[in-house]
């Protein structure tokens, strides 16, 4: 480690990644005291934790490890309650705490009086971030929590991270070598070098804009240019609105695709105006809430090059056809 | 009387409870005594021994090796060495199987520790366990299995060795074998091995029973593995 320097704010979530060997997880345990930086500072909340007793500072700040970590001579639920056992809790207050905490991180309450091994990989690493909050720490450490699950279960407690980060608003600080996943989570992503060194640090919007330099090009890896479209907003694409057709009118127009719409507004299929009698697929995006890459993606699984639009409840708000997406992009890569 | 030579059960009824210090239910006595003292005093020294040993693993190659050496000394001439220092009694027993005790125990109790997992033992340490209480709560624990494991073999090992004891007047059961072989007679050693045996089944039941209430959790893995 040599001369690494960052602040996690307040409330996001700071990724580091970076190769093996880059000292991400030394850094993170030089936050909670599990190995001593031997020069250098390292400040919580204005206060440097060398001056802290490492026990203490440890219940204050959560943790999850790689395979989860958990006891496997305790209970689900005296596991969740581990801190606050620790802490003095009295045994029913901590145990109402973790039966909360078992159900905030999604999982059935009837899983408590299992031991560990009874649970699936991605149960077992949901209960590591239950008992990392179970004594409601701000600060919350995350060394490689998800990489030892596979990818789907990995996606749901990635998603699963972000929803409850939106509800507790931690500072988090995570750490992984997998770049899909610093992107997806972090609100501000630092990648390190070999030897602790500092490539880059932004936000991953600029992270994939402009990367600093070759190594982070490089670990960015390819298809970066369509990434960075999930970070642009569906927001301003514009939609047309008179190319849908309720179902069973076969009014005659001069367009080519008329997207074919159901009673509840919702999409049917493509109708083209060559063959009228079939319907062709169609992809969907939310608008507002997903980005242009999904807007992307959409028109390409449609023959008809549009993609639908529609609203949380999946009724058809409009139509982004090709020339929209285009002009989207370009503005988008332009500025 | 009279009619020939009595049969197990007459003798076995005849010898139970004479008052003497030969009664089979005294013998009985002793030898729980001098196998049960033996298996507390090894658990209470190897334990922290096993720790130190698995704390300072540059400890534990040589006391593994001084216990081997002692595991192998014969019984007979150590009770017999043992005597010039603490004379004819149930100590002169008992101290030596306390060591064969040990010489099992530190391997058991290091083995155990080991058998904390890496990631276990990491994660108790950043929620913020204090190393003493990591160690009651969490890998102490977790080795139970392994130390009972030992426990078992040393408590029915102990059970069977003090019967050698009689040989120097101190045996417990032991001695309904040798009186057996000063005037051949068969119901005492049958005696003798039936209630060495059985007291060995019973102690080995009681650990299997302490087990399955000490550690629910590794029988509730072994039910999910099969």
């Amino acid at each position: 480690m040599d001369d690494l320097s960052f602040e996690a704010p307040t409330g996001e979530i700071t990724v580091l990644v970076g190769p093996s060997g880059c000292g991400k997880t030394t850094s993170l345990r030089m936050i909670n005291r599990m190995i001593d930086a031997s020069e250098g500072r390292i400040l919580l909340d204005g206060v440097p934790v060398q001056g802290i007793d490492p026990p203490t500072l440890r219940r204050g700040i959560g943790y999850v490890i790689q395979q989860a970590g958990l006891f496997p001579h305790r209970k689900i639920v005296d596991n969740i309650a581990t801190v606050p056992y620790l802490l003095g809790w009295d045994r029913k207050k901590a145990r109402a705490r973790a039966m909360e905490l078992l159900e905030r991180v999604g999982l059935d309450p009837a899983l408590a009086g299992r031991y560990p091994f009874q649970l699936s990989g991605g149960q077992q690493q949901r209960v590591g971030v239950a008992r990392a909050l179970a004594a409601d720490p701000p600060v919350l450490l995350m060394d490689e929590p998800f990489s030892a699950v596979d990818p789907i279960v990995r996606t749901s407690l990635q998603d699963e991270l972000l929803r409850l980060q939106s509800e507790l608003n931690k500072t988090i600080v995570f750490v992984t070598h997998d770049i899909d996943e610093a992107i997806k989570l972090g609100d501000r992503v630092a990648v390190l070098r070999v030897g602790g060194r500092l490539a880059q640090l932004a936000d991953p919007k600029t992270l994939l804009a402009e990367p600093a330099d070759d190594f982070v090009r490089e670990f960015l890896g390819h298809d970066r240019g369509i990434r960075r479209l999930q970070f642009v907003s569906t927001e301003g694409l514009r939609l047309r609105t008179d190319l849908t057709v309720p179902e069973g009118s076969d009014g005659g127009s001069p367009e080519p695709w008329l997207l074919v719409v159901d009673g509840d507004g919702r999409p049917v299929g493509w109708r083209s105006a060559v063959r009228p009698g079939e319907l062709e697929p169609y992809g969907t995006f939310v608008r507002g809430r997903d980005s242009m890459r999904a807007a992307l993606d959409a028109a390409l699984l449609s023959p008809s090059g549009c993609s639908v639009a529609v609203d949380e409840q999946g009724k058809v708000v409009g139509v982004a056809t090709r020339d929209a997406l285009d002009r989207a992009l370009s503005e988008a890569v332009h500025g | 009387m009279g009619d020939g030579p009595p049969s197990l059960w007459e003798w076995f009824g005849r010898n139970w409870d004479t008052g003497r210090a030969d009664s089979i239910r005294t013998l009985l006595t002793d030898h729980v005594t001098m196998s049960f003292v033996p298996v507390v005093l090894a658990l209470v020294v190897a334990l922290p021994l096993g720790l130190a040993c698995a704390r300072w693993r540059w400890l534990y190659q040589p006391t593994s090796g001084l216990m081997n050496i002692v595991y192998a000394l014969p019984s007979l001439p150590v009770f017999m060495l043992m005597i010039s220092v603490t004379g004819l009694s149930q100590t002169t027993v008992i101290v030596p199987l306390a060591f064969y005790g040990v010489a099992v125990l530190i391997p058991a109790v290091v083995d155990g520790l080991d058998s904390v997992p890496d990631h276990v033992r990491q994660s108790a340490v950043a929620v913020g366990f204090t190393p003493l209480r990591r160690l009651l709560q969490v890998e102490l624990p977790i080795a139970a299995p392994v130390v009972l494991a030992g426990l078992r073999v040393v408590a029915v090992s102990s059970i069977s060795l003090v019967s050698v004891g009689a040989l120097i007047g101190q045996g417990g059961l032991g001695g309904l074998f040798t009186r057996a072989y000063q005037n051949p007679f068969m119901p005492p050693v049958i005696v003798g091995i039936v209630l060495i045996v059985a007291l060995a089944l019973v102690a080995d039941g009681l650990l299997v029973l302490a087990q399955r209430l000490l550690t629910p959790w590794v029988r509730a893995r072994k039910e999910a593995a099969s």
